[in-house]
């Protein structure tokens, strides 16, 4: 018999624990259940539902660069620096984590929509925001740039700055520092924010809808399809859910799978 | 390469003066929380104290408040911590590479330096290997080979032997002893051994303030601060002389021999004396020695094959059979002697 | 740190029980003997008409109380399929209502009390030049419509048919009270919705009449539901909107006649 760590953990903790995994598990079960197997392919390969399968990986995947290029020095600024007024900041920050996505659609309505605040603007570059793919990315962006902040500053401030310490003593300039030492090292936390963005935006709907519309192939991601397909036909509703089910389960086992191996 | 350092950091209550002549190297010595690495952080930059100024060389390393600052990788001070703080990601030999690689040497040249430092401190052999697979001496050799690669005009020195296991540290402190042959340094440790054989000129710090400072040998024959004498493993009485002899302000007075010229009355000064040339009795001695005090076991402390018996102010050497003889305990009442002759007396 | 889970805890025990508390009063007072509530599925175009009815309603019955869930046609009956707990439903096509009477949601046979024609909406100051439905064909207008699967969809489909204008929109939405708030958001050029939609927005939309050749008509039908616990009231209420009142109420939003 292999030898094993004592746990500690009090035997009731397993009850609780299980009846929370069984409450996520069973709405899953339940799901892939309905599925009318016999019709599955074809209902995930018609147009439509093609069509918005390729936009969300499209849009999402559009959404996480966003994600990692304001994010990643967002994270630096909250963790590494101090000036006044950090807090509020990092809270205002963190605001799309907590607002129903539907105000947050509103919200970017009012800011790139044709009489939005910088409605003007983006008219006179001759810019189209409203109702095209970039308003899907730009709907998704807000609502998943959180999760990648959070998550770094958070690898960020654990990770501590003695290596960045060493390497300024050793004479390299901050963005040396910056491209050398830092970001290799917390490299494993940015990936698993990334995931955590890319799966928050692929499940993108309230903003979405509210900010892009609903187009197929412009604006009418999975999410919206499967919104739209669940009156008119629920088999294709459910069939598509598993496919975002499954897409979902992928990414998050493909982070785990890496975190677990840098770790 | 010369140092002037003159600042003041209050969030720790340090304030400091020090110069280190060019190729000289400095000994920082003092016990925990006197102020030693704040004194080191402020050298490489890491800290910025409230006011003060720091020039190497002709190089203003900062003049504040306001009017300069130098940030760290400016500075050309190499920094060695207890903790090697190897790179993880980076190879031995990258990380050697690392200074010559970021002022802009090519992979290849900055690779080929690091052969040669890492051969000048024994570890050529460790090149390709990563910094998870090196025992502690192993890194700390890694570690001194990178900053010297960096080609550092200071080097300092942040206890660089604490964390490692005391059999690897004589061979450390040879090479230490090798590279810092001609070099301008500033050394912190608590050891009086490294003091002694790496350094030309000793500083020693208590509270944030330096206490004393002299050449090495001086400071450690004669010191005049307690942890100079307590790391010399010498007794020290601080008082003023009343009739030739140095009475402290709790009391004590102890005669002895003065140096070359007797120290005045009244002048503050220092009595110094080995705690194994004191004499450990039950009842109160008679005889030569002028010297004699009632005091109280406060602890024993093996020591190889002695025993320290500590009395708060004062400690006395004795061998095992005599603790045992004497059946001395703490709280056991005892009178402690020495001769005068064994006592230096100089001006504090 | 305790004395912080102390208060975390103290809240959300509050607010549980303030929940229980509420959903307990509605409870008691859907089947307390002095109150009794119908709701009534409704689709979104008949939203001030019925909010009216609804009033009238409860002012003539003493003691009933009527909650309406707006929503486009198609979300209801989908959500009466899940088993939604509904009294009355009033839809804004026949097709729609025949998918309730297939699953045999309803209860008896439904009766036509309204009928709506389509009308071209555009914002105050008509940005994109919309005078006639021709117009709405202009690749460079931001048109938007219901989508196809929603009863207005299905109409505006009608009327793309009858005039042979093809319309490209740029967004198709839910219900047709989304599509009436792009143009009154000014989001949009154009759109397709209910000649009540325009005459219940006022100033806030400028209407452009389709011509009766090219319009379709859409006929509302309503039925109480088989599911209902107050068949008698929901019966009523039915029969209150196919009604002198009930009509009156919704020709003066503009709604033609069955």
């Amino acid at each position: 018999m292999s030898t094993a760590r004592y746990s500690g953990v009090p035997r009731w903790v397993h009850l609780p624990a299980a009846a929370g995994a069984l409450f996520i598990v069973l709405p899953l079960v339940a799901l892939a259940t309905r599925v009318e197997w016999g019709e599955f392919w074809s209902l995930i390969t018609s147009d439509s539902s093609r069509a918005a399968l390729l936009l969300s990986l499209r849009t999402s995947s559009m959404a996480t660069l966003l994600c990692v290029v304001l994010g990643v020095p967002m994270a630096l600024v909250l963790a590494r620096t101090s000036f006044r007024g950090q807090s509020l900041l990092r809270s205002l920050v963190l605001l799309p984590l907590v607002l129903p996505p539907v105000v947050g659609g509103i919200a970017l309505l009012y800011t790139f929509g044709r009489k939005g605040l910088l409605g003007e603007t983006i008219d006179v570059l001759g810019l189209q925001i409203a109702f095209s793919t970039t308003a899907v990315v730009i709907a998704q962006t807000f609502v998943s740039l959180p999760f990648l902040v959070v998550s770094l500053e958070g690898t960020l401030r654990t990770a501590g700055q003695r290596y960045e310490i060493v390497a300024s003593t050793l004479g390299a300039p901050p963005t040396t520092v910056l491209r050398r030492i830092t970001l290799p090292l917390v490299l494993p936390g940015l990936a698993a924010g990334a995931v955590l963005s890319f799966a928050r935006a692929l499940g993108e709907f309230g903003a979405t809808i509210t900010f892009a519309g609903s187009l197929e192939g412009v604006t009418r991601t999975l999410p919206l399809e499967i919104y739209l397909q669940r009156e008119s036909n629920p088999d294709a509703a459910v069939a598509l859910s598993l496919v975002l089910v499954v897409v979902a389960v992928l990414v998050i086992g493909l982070v785990r799978g890496t975190g677990s191996r840098a770790g | 390469m010369s140092l002037h350092l003159s600042a003041r950091v209050d969030e720790r209550d340090v304030e400091i003066d020090l110069d280190v002549a060019d190729g000289q190297t400095v000994a920082i010595l003092g016990p925990n929380g006197s102020g030693k690495s704040t004194v080191l952080s402020v050298v490489a930059g890491i800290l910025r104290p409230g006011r003060g100024r720091a020039v190497l060389d002709d190089t203003t390393l900062f003049d504040l408040p306001d009017r300069s600052w130098t940030a760290p990788h400016e500075r050309g001070t190499g920094l060695l911590a207890q903790d090697p703080l190897l790179f993880p990601h980076l190879s031995v030999l990258d990380n050697v590479a690392f200074g010559p690689r970021s002022s802009g040497t090519s992979r290849t040249a900055s690779r080929r330096i690091a052969r040669t430092w890492l051969d000048e401190v024994d570890a050529g052999q460790l090149a390709d290997r990563k910094p998870s697979a090196l025992s502690g001496g192993q890194a700390q050799r890694v570690a001194i080979a990178r900053a010297l690669a960096a080609e550092p005009r200071l080097l300092l020195l942040d206890e660089p032997m604490a964390a490692l296991d005391i059999t690897v540290v004589p061979a450390m402190r040879q090479v230490l002893r090798r590279v810092l042959a001609d070099r301008t340094a500033v050394i912190v440790t608590h050891d009086v051994l490294d003091a002694l054989l790496l350094a030309d000129h000793v500083v020693v710090m208590e509270h944030g303030r330096v206490v004393e400072q002299g050449p090495t040998k001086d400071v450690l024959a004669r010191p005049r601060s307690s942890f100079g004498a307590g790391i010399a493993g010498l007794n020290l009485a601080r008082g003023t002389i009343e009739e030739r002899a140095v009475r402290t302000p709790g009391g004590l007075v102890v005669a002895g021999l003065h140096g070359d010229e007797d120290v005045p009355e009244g002048v503050a000064a220092v009595a110094v004396f080995s705690p194994g040339a004191v004499s450990v009795h039950r009842e109160r001695p008679t005889g030569s020695p002028r010297n004699v005090w009632a005091t109280t076991v406060r602890e024993l402390e093996p020591r190889g094959s002695q025993v320290r018996i500590q009395t708060g102010a004062l400690s006395a050497d004795v061998t095992a059979p005599v603790v045992a003889e004497l059946d001395l305990v703490p709280g056991t009442e005892i009178f402690l002697a020495i001769k005068a002759s064994e006592v230096a007396i100089y001006a504090a | 740190m305790r004395r912080l889970v102390g208060a975390v805890s103290a809240i959300l025990l509050v607010a549980t029980l303030a929940a229980c508390g509420s959903s307990d009063s509605t409870d008691s007072g859907a089947a307390s003997a002095d109150r009794t509530t119908i709701t009534v599925f409704a689709a979104a175009s008949l939203k001030d008409s019925f909010t009216e009815i609804g009033r009238r309603f409860e002012a003539a019955n003493d003691g009933v109380t009527v909650t309406f869930n707006f929503a486009g046609s198609s979300d209801l009956v989908a959500q009466l399929q899940q088993g939604a707990p509904a009294d009355v439903f009033a839809s804004a096509d026949t097709a729609t209502m025949n998918k309730a009477t297939a699953d045999d949601l309803v209860d008896g046979t439904p009766a036509d009390f309204a009928t709506n024609t389509l009308e071209i909406a555009t914002p105050p100051d008509d940005p994109g030049a919309i005078d006639a439905l021709d117009d709405l064909a202009d690749p460079d207008a931001q048109v938007v419509v219901c989508a196809a699967a929603v009863p207005c969809g299905a109409a505006a489909a009608g009327v793309e048919d009858k005039s042979g204008v093809d319309i490209s929109p740029v967004s198709e939405e839910q219900s047709v009270t989304d599509v009436l708030n792009k143009i009154v958001a000014g989001e949009a050029d154009a759109g397709l919705v209910y000649v009540t939609d325009v005459k219940a927005a006022g100033a806030a939309v400028r209407g452009v009449t389709i011509p009766e050749a090219d319009n379709v008509v859409t006929t509302y039908p309503i039925a109480a539901l088989a599911g209902s616990d107050h068949a008698d009231v929901a019966a009523a209420f039915t029969d209150f909107v196919t009604g002198d009142e009930g009509r009156a109420v919704l020709a003066a939003a503009g709604f033609g006649a069955p």
